[in-house]
């Protein structure tokens, strides 16, 4: 029999820290799949958040370095610039990504900046405990929302990446997930398409994935993965957001 | 080289340049729009070479922060405020090693506070204004020519020590305009810092962080660093000296301040008073010794500075006890005269009863 | 008797979150129940003979846990 699955190259064998469960696990997988396949791993440059995925660099075999809280597309735009043969991509939470980052956020991608930022959406800010996020749903409840997100308190959960669509240097921004082996197939596809994207210098790009969070949802891991399909892509429909690349889907 | 006439903005642009400076990164503040703009000029279309105009402070030192890690010789400028907004960036380059020029062309604060010169930010430069425990070294130039020459030798410490460096000027010295000399030219090829973060090529993949769930892991960095900042303070402590072989009185002031003290100072001496100058030129690390030194032989110091009274802390720490420190500042952007400066030395060597 | 797949779980990379128990279109694989040093019940592949390494658990998997084999 032939071996048909096993281990990418680029994850180091080591136990994730993550919840039973957690989306990050299988997005870090992915990564290091396309970073296999795409072969990559000697150009990488990865830069993951404060947050649960601080220690992705105990799992990405490629060089990676800390950036601080939400400024990482700002980090991975210096590196670039330095460096332009590094393939860079930030790797950032909801908040990291649509909080405290908005700013660097938006003006990386308006700049066209050859990075590309890997968008975990849980909805919530899961290390610090489980508060609301940007992406938090109306009614949510949250550690920091304990009677239900308020649209009058609160505001709505915010649509970053249709807001970053409208900038010009953005050029292909997908909203996946990776709730289901269908989603889990199409994320691949789309984090290799935005990567293809910054090899063939075409301008920013941007992979959001809906992200189980068991932990901070107060779920089981099932009750999780299931969660997305009925609730949070109600809010955050999956497909293509924008595509000006005029390729085909790398495949 | 021939010199040229040059205002400080301009000149530490240039001197950047000849440094090798890949990247810069910036954000438009008064005093030192001159700076960015410089660099917008000359270094945005220089093979290899990045300028951006940053969306804020904050991205501009994380754009630093990165170009760093790639391995560039990468600098960011602004002035108080802006400065104010980098900590958390300086704190991380600190703590990476990462080397960088940071420039701040300080006005008068706090808060939007004035355009006008400063000197106000000196516990900011030399405390670590960021958190954590770390030092980063300042320069403080009093002239365009020092503005240019401690740029260029900015960056050559930077590398050699993997520590971000402030150059702290002002806004006066940022406008001023002076004969200046490079002594430079731009290298054609740098080479690479041998832990810059490229791709694991041929290596084994490279991890820059500081995080660490383990307490003593985070104690061992803090010493590794503070080992570090005292080889820094042994062989790169630097000061200027003016007249303190006989004086009675010695005024200790740093960058444009001490070109003030200068006038006051030639003034007094034509009136036969024995006063000197002390002018500290790395104020972190700050020349402690050179203080205890002088202070075998004269026991009165005034320091004069551009704020409420923060290099004096530095001096008193200094004499520890042994010798009287006097004060006199102007905060806010208000630029004394030497003539104002020489009425308070005279008083003051007259109420000391210093002959 | 030949089977079209078999995979193999690591136990004790394994949290027991279940997954690819729920995913398995052939319900081949269950909670053990013995516990792991983390202290999990890991996934078990229970039933061979209907395998038809069709990697979807591995493809869910988020330990990485998982190894498949097709002839």
């Amino acid at each position: 029999m032939d071996k048909v699955y096993t281990r990418p190259k680029s994850l180091k064998k080591a136990v994730f820290h993550y919840c039973p469960g957690c989306g990050h696990s299988i997005v870090h997988r992915l990564i290091c799949e396309v970073i296999d396949e795409m072969n990559l791993q000697e150009r990488v440059i990865g830069i993951p958040p404060p947050g649960c995925s601080v220690f992705a660099y105990h799992y990405f075999d490629v060089d990676m370095a800390e950036s601080a809280h939400g400024r990482g597309a700002a980090v991975a735009t210096g590196i670039k610039r330095a460096y332009p043969e590094a393939i860079v991509f930030t790797y950032q939470g909801d908040g990291d990504l649509a909080a405290i980052g908005t700013a660097e956020t938006i003006h990386a991608a308006n700049r066209g900046e050859r990075i590309t930022a890997i968008f975990i959406n849980n909805a919530v800010y899961g290390m610090t405990g489980g508060q609301m996020a940007p992406t938090t749903l109306l009614e949510q409840k949250t550690t920091t929302t304990p009677y239900g997100r308020d649209i009058k308190l609160e505001g709505y959960p915010i649509k970053i990446s249709e807001m970053l669509a409208l900038t010009r240097g953005a050029v292909y921004i997908e909203r996946t997930a990776v709730n289901s082996p269908a989603n889990i197939r199409k994320t691949k596809k789309a984090i290799r398409k935005a990567f293809q994207t910054q090899i063939d210098d075409i301008g920013f790009s941007l992979v959001e994935i809906l992200s189980p969070c068991p932990t901070n949802w107060r779920m089981t891991p099932i009750e999780a993965w299931q969660w997305i399909d009925k609730v949070m892509t109600k809010e955050y429909p999956l497909g293509i957001i924008k595509d000006i690349t005029g390729k085909q889907d790398a495949d | 080289m021939a010199k040229v006439l040059m205002t400080g903005n301009a000149a530490i642009g240039e001197a950047a340049i000849r440094a090798g400076c890949q990247c810069y990164f910036g954000y438009p503040i008064t005093p030192q729009n001159e700076l960015t703009e410089y660099m917008a000029m000359h270094l945005s279309r220089r093979k290899g070479c990045s300028f951006i105009q940053a969306e804020s402070e904050i991205a501009a030192i994380n754009m630093v922060y990165g170009a760093s890690l790639a391995g560039a010789r990468t600098m960011t400028s602004s002035s108080s405020p802006g400065i104010s907004l980098k900590q958390e960036g300086i704190s991380y380059l600190a703590a990476c090693e990462l080397p960088a020029v940071i420039v701040n062309m300080s006005r008068g604060g706090p808060g939007l506070g004035s355009i006008s010169a400063a000197q106000s930010d000196y516990f900011q430069a030399t405390r670590g204004g960021g958190h954590g425990d770390y030092r980063t070294i300042v320069l403080a130039p009093s002239s365009v020519q020092e503005l240019a020459d401690f740029t260029h030798h900015a960056f050559e410490l930077a590398d050699k020590y993997l520590i971000p460096l402030i150059i702290l000027g002002d806004g006066m010295l940022g406008q001023m305009m002076e004969p200046v000399e490079f002594k430079y030219e731009a290298p054609q090829e740098l080479p690479i810092r041998s832990r810059a973060l490229r791709g694991a090529k041929g290596r084994p993949s490279r991890i820059i962080k500081t995080f660490t769930s383990k307490p003593a892991e985070l104690e061992e960095i803090n010493w590794s660093l503070f080992r570090r900042y005292q080889l820094i303070k042994k062989h790169e402590t630097t000061f200027e000296t003016f007249m303190t072989d006989d004086a009675k009185l010695i005024v200790v002031a740093f960058g444009i301040a001490a070109r003030i003290a200068k006038g006051a100072i030639k003034t007094a001496r034509a009136n036969g008073l024995k006063v000197g100058m002390l002018r500290p030129i790395t104020l972190w690390p700050f020349p402690s010794e050179k203080v205890q030194e002088l202070a075998k032989n004269v026991k009165q110091y005034l320091v004069f500075e551009m704020n409420m009274g923060q290099m004096v802390e530095d001096v008193q720490l200094a004499l520890g006890g042994n010798g009287e420190v006097s004060f006199y500042g102007r905060p806010g952007g208000v630029i004394p005269t030497p003539s104002e400066v020489y009425k308070v030395i005279s008083r003051l060597y007259y109420q000391k009863g210093l002959k | 008797m030949s089977t079209k797949g078999y995979i193999e779980i690591d136990h004790e990379l394994c949290k027991g979150c279940e997954i690819c128990i729920h995913f398995c279109p052939k319900h081949a694989i269950s909670q053990s129940s013995k516990v792991n040093a983390a202290g999990y019940s890991p996934a078990s592949f229970s039933k061979n003979e209907e395998c038809t390494g069709c990697a979807i658990c591995a493809l869910v998997c988020p330990e990485v846990a998982i190894e498949v084999y097709r002839g």
